[in-house]
């Protein structure tokens, strides 16, 4: 019996060999996936206890901290100021996940990312509670401060820019949230705080200023505007304004909201008062390809800010003569973010040069080592540095004598242009204005966006609500 | 005419190893048990003493019995089974202090150690001899068989978790498989050595098998009948495939025909396709191992033993410092998982050695022993290891459908551990007799004249 009993030896040196040859397979290939699921109460449990790295404003005041608990938790999640920052922190939460730079930086603030790998070797060895990376943002708090303080209430969004640069250097959108009532170790009630946000119609953990797209209105001028730079007109180029223009194909006919001073005016003068025949003819003019072109060199079909999360906007794909002519005036089915109309203001201010947006300038290790740092990146050249110039400008002259009035700064010379965008008759309009300042040495773009019930549907309102708040926006930059 | 001079080997005793291995033994889950206590409680616990002063008694108290009465055992059987017993306590005591108040799964594992201490006691110093077992073919095999179908008998069995393999005496759970499985083991070794030659010869070839013939086959007919009621009636393919490899593989051995083992696959197969189709329990068990995160509530056992071991990594969380607690029953059917996830994968493979190289021995001693039986015994005692640790391991790991099987000595049950002993005392019992030396023979003289003729000079 012994040759049967060997080869049953054998069987179960196979068997045995299966279960350690299975139990190799899942540490090599599923221990990570098991740990990153986001049922995996262990890994969220030693996750929520750690001791967080903190997100920084530039100056390096903090936004988001860690602070030591005493409950089952070992460390708490704190935002200082939590209803200012929210939409660039995002929340961190137990069971509702993560969003904003908590999401996208999460490996380097919960210190699990490669570079602190020996970081997190040392800390063992000496049995130190193991410590997240700090992130670095650009975010400005005067800004931040500022545009809180301008929008108030209303519902909207501003977004301001370091045209040079790219640096975001404030987000805010209104109606927001406070981040600490999420991030509270009273798991029930942050998951009730966190339900109620989400199911308030108003929106208030949507961030505006990067994830929703609206109608750009009247802003979208100064793209059809450098479109028409690039195609040879220049700031003094006659075009026709009439009072009325049919629109191709229909018995319909645009109008305008103000007179444009004549039936053949300027280019500076159309974008001065905002004329909306003038630019829908020179849309027609140009044809969608040249206009689409324009629009994607400023970043449009695209997506930017990739760390918060953000939408491309979009310039629609096939266009007949009568949707080009809307198009043409940022109607129809034209939409953009206010960062987007931010690029387009920070393109035109840098000599036509845009720069990729970013947030996170910095990450850094606990003792003060970089680990990642961002640099400018140029994103396209969006116009000729003459055409840019020229355009400039025009913006400067929408802001000293034509609709932005609102935007002046005394001793800064600022460019800007106004924008009021219906989307359907049942919908609120949104007032818009984006600005560039100051005109020789740009610091700051800005966009702003409001949407408001007592917004008159007149191309003006964009002046009176929008700008001012972009002037607040600047002048805390500056 | 010169007499050839005896060869005698002199077989070696041993037991000196197996005191050092038990020491070892006894160091690593003494110091495991303090380790606990001090990773979560921050102290060690005061009874301590006691249960570490117990400990050592039954260890010193079970070598000493086959010091005295088993000389020439297997030295390396009974210090694995002490280190297994010893890593479950501890991983039981570490579950319990997740519970507040600490729960007392731990003593009680202890009270069953020692039950299955004294009963090893009994195999070796009582039974002695595995031989006069053969007289009981029938009587332990009718035994076998009405254990492993006591479930069915209502009032008793209980089901747990779709499987009904439990009976339930007053406050006692009890799980028979696990008798049935040594009464069986030793049936199925006694009726084939009686009957070997006969299922090996007499007989039909059919299709290039041999077969034996129907009256031989009734009683194999029978236990595969059996095996199928586990499976329909039970829904436990885990004890179903433990019964049915078993005497699979012991015909296997003792008639060294291969068909046996080819039928055995075929029909086991058979069985559980049959048995995926018509039972739901058993299509969600194969649900969770194939696709465990389709349903998180549904196999949520499966999923947090896979995030445990996960958590644990290669080296483990240490002990006293994961979160065992999180797989339902840790303590019982995923304790393998429990110590995956803190004594890390390294750790897990190293206990699944620790239980191949008890099965190891025991087929070293199948092939060492000079009589047929004690050979089949043994040789089946270690495959039914093999395959209960193969499932049930395999089970957690998501290797295989998990099942109801427990794991020998580790998991907490009174009569898996109970009968697990019994089972390394009839191993222990049939490896001295294998190795014990043998009587020489010398070689009677032929040249001397007889007493009885006298040759007339």
């Amino acid at each position: 019996m012994n040759r049967p009993i060997r080869r049953v030896a054998l069987v179960v040196i196979i068997m045995f060999g299966l279960l350690l040859a299975n139990g190799t397979y899942m540490m090599i290939f599923r221990q990570s996936a098991l740990a990153a699921e986001p049922q995996n109460r262990r890994v969220r449990d030693a996750e929520f206890a750690q001791n967080r790295g903190s997100i920084l404003a530039a100056g390096k005041s903090e936004i988001a901290t860690t602070r030591a608990s005493k409950d089952r938790f070992k460390y708490q999640r704190v935002y200082p100021d939590g209803r200012l920052y929210a939409p660039v922190t995002g929340y961190y939460s137990y069971d509702r996940g993560r969003t904003g730079l908590e999401r996208s930086y999460n490996a380097e603030l919960a210190g699990t990312d490669d570079a602190l790998f020996i970081r997190r070797l040392v800390d063992l060895a000496t049995n130190r509670t193991p410590q997240g990376a700090s992130v670095q943002t650009t975010i400005l708090p005067d800004a931040q401060r500022a545009a809180v303080r301008g929008l108030g209430s209303q519902k909207g969004a501003v977004v301001a820019l370091d045209p040079q640069t790219g640096a975001v250097l404030a987000m805010v959108t209104s109606p927001t949230f406070d981040p600490n009532d999420i991030a509270s170790h009273d798991i029930e009630a942050a998951g009730e705080a966190y339900d109620r946000l989400a199911k308030d119609p108003e929106k208030p953990l949507s961030n505006r200023g990067a994830r929703e797209i609206y109608p750009p209105g009247s802003t979208f001028k100064l793209v059809t505007a450098a479109a028409a730079l690039a195609d040879g007109k220049t700031a003094d180029s006659m075009v026709d304004s009439p009072v009325r223009l049919k629109i191709p194909g229909t018995n319909t006919y645009l109008t305008n909201s103000a007179s444009c001073g004549g039936t053949k005016i300027t280019l500076t003068q159309a974008l001065k008062v905002s004329c909306n025949t003038a630019f829908a003819k020179v849309g027609l003019d140009l044809g969608q390809d040249k206009l689409r072109a324009q629009a994607d060199r400023f970043g449009f079909d695209q997506r930017h800010l990739d760390d918060l999360g953000g939408v491309a906007s979009k310039f629609p794909d096939e266009l007949d003569d009568a949707q080009l002519a809307l198009s043409a005036i940022g109607q129809y089915d034209v939409a953009a973010t206010p960062l987007q109309m931010a690029m387009v203001s920070a393109a035109i201010a840098n000599d036509g040069v845009l720069m990729d947006p970013y947030v996170m300038s910095m990450a850094q290790s606990p003792d003060l080592k970089p680990i990642s740092t961002h640099r400018p990146k140029v994103l396209s050249e969006a116009m000729l540095p003459g055409n840019a110039e020229q355009l400039q400008q025009m913006m400067v002259t929408v802001v000293e004598e034509g609709t932005g009035v609102n935007a002046q700064i005394p001793g800064v010379t600022v460019g800007g242009k106004t924008g009021t965008a219906q989307s359907d008759r049942k919908r609120k309009p949104f007032a818009w204005f984006t600005s560039f300042a100051p005109l020789d040495d740009p610091k700051v773009a800005v966009a702003v966006i409001v949407e408001d019930a007592s917004i008159p549907r007149d191309d003006i309102a964009g002046g009176r609500v929008a700008a001012p708040i972009a002037r607040e926006v600047m002048e805390a930059v500056l | 005419m010169n007499s050839p001079t005896p060869v005698t080997v002199i077989p070696r005793k041993r037991r000196g190893v197996e005191l050092v291995l038990i020491l070892i033994a006894l160091a690593i889950t003494l110091g495991g048990y303090a380790i606990v206590d001090y990773n979560v409680t921050g102290s060690l616990s005061p009874v301590f003493s006691t249960l570490a002063g117990v400990w050592v008694g039954l260890a010193a108290l079970a070598h000493a019995a086959v010091r005295w009465r088993l000389p020439y055992a297997d030295p390396v059987i009974l210090p694995c089974v002490i280190l297994l017993n010893g890593l479950g306590l501890i991983m039981i005591h570490r579950i319990d202090l997740i519970n507040t108040p600490p729960t007392n799964g731990a003593r009680q594992q202890l009270i069953w150690t020692a039950l299955g201490v004294v009963l090893f006691l009994l195999v070796v110093v009582v039974l002695r001899d595995h031989r006069p077992l053969q007289r009981f073919t029938y009587t332990l095999g009718l035994a076998g068989i009405l254990l492993l179908l006591l479930p069915l008998v209502p009032g008793i069995g209980i089901e747990k978790f779709g499987a009904q393999i439990w009976i339930q005496l007053g406050p006692y759970s009890f799980q028979p498989a696990e008798a049935a499985k040594v009464l069986l083991s030793v049936a199925f070794a006694s009726y084939l050595v009686e009957k070997r030659d006969v299922l090996a010869l007499a007989g039909y070839r059919i299709l290039g098998l041999d077969l034996p013939r129907a009256r031989d086959l009734g009683p194999i007919l029978l236990v595969w009948l059996v095996s199928l009621a586990i499976l329909v009636w039970q829904r436990d393919l885990g004890t179903s495939l433990l019964f049915f490899g078993l005497f699979v593989m012991m015909l296997y051995v003792s008639t060294e025909r291969a068909g046996w083992v080819v039928l055995g696959t075929l029909l086991f197969a058979a069985g559980a396709y049959f048995g995926y189709l018509l039972f739901s329990h058993v299509r969600l068990r194969v649900t969770a191992w194939l696709d465990p995160f389709s349903d998180f509530d549904r196999h949520y056992q499966v999923i947090n033993a896979q995030f445990g071991m996960a958590w644990g990594g290669l080296l483990g969380t240490g002990l006293g410092l994961g979160r065992p607690g999180l797989t339902p029953l840790a303590r019982s059917d995923f304790i393998a998982a429990a110590i995956g996830e803190e004594l890390g994968m390294a750790g897990l493979m190293a206990v699944i050695l620790i239980y191949g190289l008890i099965v190891v021995r025991g087929l070293r001693i199948a092939l060492q022993c000079r009589e047929p039986f004690g050979k089949l015994l043994a040789a089946g005692l270690s495959f039914a290891l093999a395959l209960q640790v193969f499932t049930i391991v395999g089970g957690v790991t998501r290797l295989l459908p998990l099942t109801g099987l427990t794991t020998p000595f580790l998991s907490q049950g009174g009569s898996s551990l109970v009968c697990n002993w019994i089972v390394a005392g009839l191993l222990l019992v049939v490896s001295h007799h294998a190795r014990k030396p043998v009587p020489t023979v010398t070689e009677i003289s032929a040249t001397e004249e007889t007493q009885l003729v006298k040759v007339a000079s």
